[in-house]
């Protein structure tokens, strides 16, 4: 886990009691929280509160892959969410790893199979998700 | 392995900037 913050992150650490104005700087109001920003410094993703090992690894891939989708790299945002969903298919993420993937796949090649097989996978794979609900629209 | 975490908000993010990184900031009350 630490080798994959240094080498995907510059880590940023602050303790509230020490740093109260950098807390209320990102408006957050719990901790633990955790945020992902892009380079410039915008906020992409946000974890708030404490989650198991593999769930907060596999969110930490979603930051990426939202960071990724905020610019439009849609191979790179590919592959992290491929990533989750075979490297932590349990995590409560995973469902919408698979619904940004096929969103991904679309904007990139402009092939509607991409959302049609998303409402497929969801079906198969995550029937209790939220994210089929999402995906309804994409239903041939 | 450690994470390295940088204390300064502000110096972490110019050095992403620099690095183009994207940046995590993990706050916490937990004690040092």
């Amino acid at each position: 886990m630490a080798a994959f913050i240094e080498q995907n992150f510059i880590p940023i650490g602050v303790h509230i009691k020490e740093n109260p104005a950098g807390f209320g700087r990102f408006e957050s109001v719990w901790t633990p929280t955790v945020l992902i920003l892009d380079e410039n410094g915008k906020e992409r993703f946000r974890i708030e509160g404490y989650l198991p090992k593999d769930d907060f690894s596999a969110q930490l891939l979603m930051g990426l892959a939202r960071v990724a989708v905020m610019k439009k790299q849609w191979g790179d945002a590919e592959k992290l969410f491929q990533q989750i969903i075979d490297k932590y298919p349990t995590a409560s993420i995973a469902p919408a790893a698979v619904y940004w993937l096929g969103v991904s796949k679309y904007q990139r090649t402009h092939d509607h199979h991409a959302l049609g097989n998303v409402v497929t996978e969801l079906k198969q794979r995550y029937p209790e998700s939220p994210w089929n609900k999402r995906a309804i629209p994409w239903a041939a | 392995m450690a994470v390295n975490w940088i204390k300064d908000i502000d110096s972490g993010l110019s050095k992403a900037k620099t690095e183009h990184k994207p940046i995590l900031v993990d706050f916490s009350a937990a004690p040092a």
